[in-house]
């Protein structure tokens, strides 16, 4: 495992709405390692994308950074200056959306988005400019690259203009790049083509990726380590190969045997109840009126996040449970 | 197997498309959503339909229940004619149809009325079918709530009062209000949450086993047709490219469209290999779709032949039908085509 490049320590974001105060994310911690694929799971409402826009700090009002640390390279992004985090954005820490459109411009060509991000933070010509954007839409393999600068975002299907999206976010080869469900609002086999050509960025470029997801197969297939989100806190942390076998949370496991298989036929086993609300969230742990395995502990106390042996769990039953795959 | 519940034979739907702008309207073309479709469903049993936005999925399905008139074909309930039927058939045969077909959609927001309570919107069926005498419609309605899972309390609240699961069950109560033995599921789980799928899907799952109703299961999550239904149609621009019983497609497609789909979805087991393969491409238009086999374009293994003849869909094992010049070459054992290179 590389070093760690970024540590997010007991993120808390709320958003202060008029029906009451959103608890988004609350207490969420987690490190990722330079060079790694890491996974960010959890359903419709978990905080992934609220963690994401976090990290990035530009999380929209009324949501707020209540408290915690993003500690990126040793300094904390939270104490950073608009100014200062402006060279950050983009250039160290880029991010992909779910919507390219909310990535892209409507207004503007492909090439004119892919210098603006190119002449943010380099100091280049017109002509160096577009030689690097050529390069990056062949990178993310856009065929016919030439004809595709002049195009606007309409005039792209969806699996290109999520492509452009890509190629802008990795156009000063950041650091890091977070991609938020990069693939849920496409075809099946455009979807295909584009997981494709995230790992094979990964691994060519040894990139830091935070692929954020609510589907299990897309973190076993593209990530090395995986952090599970239930209702805005961190259920558990796994080296993904040991995840889907030896999961250490309830909710985990639970989710694993809700969901059906392409592979096979199986059981389901659906989790009752809905996800809570987070304005007024169960009390102690989260996920309690939904566990098969609550006590009376579980309602009155909040689990910690307990960090052992590269995995960490937030679960007080952990230990004398033992949760197996499916 | 049992008998035969539905059948569709040869239907055709094209949408005219024209140029934007009122004056000088030119047509452009003719979507080929449904393009000369053949299907049997049987008594029981489900079918799954599966293909990419705008193959034509949902077209076929209300195609299916008349609630979009085709251009030519026909659809058999229970051997009744069902076009002809609606049109002038005998008025109680007409209520015998319409109330055994059924739909429902994939946003439960959308289908239900916000102003009336869930006892209302589970018993208009009973108001316009008239199926069932009035003094036991109390009795049904609480039956219906609780055979999809939900409470009797709950038939004096609103739709905006429930979850998004909860809102789909309602619809499927009101769906079965009607005693169906046939309803088109498009979509029925997509807007939902992970963990709640499921449980419209295991909901789905004993309807079909216990009510013995027969889901025309639509949608693009390959994994939960795998789950609950008992054969599948895979669809592109319009056609059916492969059809047959579930396991048997998706443990040996003989296709390369669902060669390549299936091979497309993720495991959930970090230590499977993957063998995957990646079409090139968009999925296209279906205005106006490619020569020959429509998937020639994008297919992998196309050849002259390809471009230039439509292969028909034909019966390549018994119950397994396949639209592809080169079937057998993709079964297990026989030498695989060579890939052509795009
Ligand atoms: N602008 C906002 N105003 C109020 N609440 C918000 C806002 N944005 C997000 N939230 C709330 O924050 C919580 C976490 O949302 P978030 O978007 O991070 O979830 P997610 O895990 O990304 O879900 P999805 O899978 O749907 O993308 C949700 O309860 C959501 O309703
Ligand atoms: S803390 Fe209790 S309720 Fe929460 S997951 Fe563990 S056993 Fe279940
Ligand atoms: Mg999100």
């Amino acid at each position: 495992m590389g070093e760690e490049i970024l540590r997010v320590e007991n993120l808390k974001t709320y958003f202060f709405t008029e029906a009451g105060v959103v608890k988004a994310v609350d207490g969420v911690s987690f490190s990722v390692y330079e060079g790694e694929p890491l996974g960010i799971v959890g359903e419709t409402g978990s905080g992934k994308t609220v963690t994401s826009l976090s990290i990035m700090r530009i999380v929209p009002p009324p949501g707020k950074i209540i408290s915690g640390r993003i500690i990126y390279r040793g300094e904390d992004l939270l104490e950073k200056s608009e100014d200062e985090m402006r060279k950050i954005r983009g250039k160290k820490i880029a991010i992909v959306f779910q919507d390219p459109n909310s990535s892209l411009d409507p207004l503007f060509t492909v090439e004119s988005q892919l210098n603006e991000v190119i002449m943010a933070h380099l100091k280049v010509t017109k002509q160096e400019a577009r030689n690097r954007a050529l390069e990056l839409l062949k990178m993310v393999r856009i065929p016919d690259p030439e004809a595709r600068l002049k195009a606007y975002p309409h005039e792209l299907s969806g699996g290109m203009r999520q492509r452009v999206a890509i190629a802008r976010a990795l156009a000063n080869e950041p650091d890091i790049l977070i991609a938020d469900e990069p693939t849920t609002n496409l075809d099946v086999t455009i979807q295909a083509q584009i997981i494709e050509l995230l790992k094979e960025l990964q691994s060519k470029l040894k990139m830091t990726l935070i692929m954020i997801t609510h589907d299990m197969g897309l973190v076993a297939e593209t990530t090395k380590r995986v952090v599970v989100l239930y209702a805005g806190s961190v259920a558990e942390i796994a080296p993904t190969n040991e995840i889907f076998k030896s999961m250490r949370h309830p909710y985990t496991a639970a989710l694993l045997k809700a969901v059906p298989r392409i592979d096979r036929r199986k059981e389901l086993k659906p989790i009752p109840g809905s996800i809570p609300n987070l304005i007024d969230p169960p009390s102690g742990c989260r996920f309690h009126p939904r566990c098969p395995y609550v006590i009376q502990r579980c309602i009155e106390e909040v689990p910690e996040l307990e960090f052992t042996d590269q995995r960490a769990v937030a679960c007080h039953r952990w230990k004398e449970l033992s949760l197996k795959g499916e | 197997m049992g008998k035969t519940l539905i059948e569709v034979v040869n239907l055709v739907k094209y949408f005219a498309v024209y140029t934007r702008g009122i004056l000088l309207r030119r047509k452009i073309g003719d979507v080929h959503a449904v393009d000369d479709v053949s299907l049997k469903i049987e008594e029981g049993e489900n079918l799954g339909l599966v293909g990419e936005t705008g193959c034509g999925k949902t077209t076929l399905g209300k195609t299916i229940l008349n609630l979009i008139e085709p251009d030519s074909g026909k659809v058999y309930f229970e051997g009744l004619d069902v076009y002809e039927t609606l049109r002038s058939g005998p008025e109680e045969k007409k209520k015998y149809l319409r109330r055994s077909m059924q739909m429902i959609f994939q946003n439960p927001y959308g289908s239900l009325d916000p102003r009336m309570t869930v006892y209302d919107i589970i018993s208009e069926p009973f108001v316009i079918h008239r199926h069932i005498p009035r003094d036991e419609w109390e009795e049904r309605v609480y039956s219906l709530l609780r055979l999809v899972g939900l409470e009797d309390y709950h038939a004096e609240r609103y739709p905006h009062e429930f979850s998004g699961g909860q809102r789909q069950r309602i619809s499927i109560a009101r769906a079965l209000a009607t005693d169906p033995k046939f309803i088109v599921a498009d979509e029925p789980v997509s807007s939902l949450d992970v963990s709640v799928r499921a449980q419209v899907l295991t909901l789905l799952e004993n309807l079909q086993k216990e009510k013995k109703i027969s889901f025309l299961y639509i949608s693009h999550d390959l994994s939960s047709v795998r789950q609950i239904t008992q054969s599948v149609a895979v669809m592109y621009l319009g056609k059916i490219f492969e059809y047959g019983p579930t396991d048997e497609i998706f443990e040996e497609p003989l296709n390369p469209y669902t060669i390549a789909l299936l091979s497309a979805i993720p495991v959930p087991d970090p230590e499977r290999k993957i063998n995957r393969i990646v079409l090139p491409g968009d999925v296209p238009s279906p205005i106006n779709p490619p020569s020959g086999c429509r998937f020639h374009p994008r297919c992998p293994w196309a050849t002259e032949k390809c471009k230039k003849e439509e292969p028909e869909l034909r019966e390549v094992r018994k119950g397994h039908f396949v639209a592809c010049h080169y079937a057998e070459n993709f079964m297990k054992g026989e030498k695989p085509l060579p890939t052509v290179q795009q």
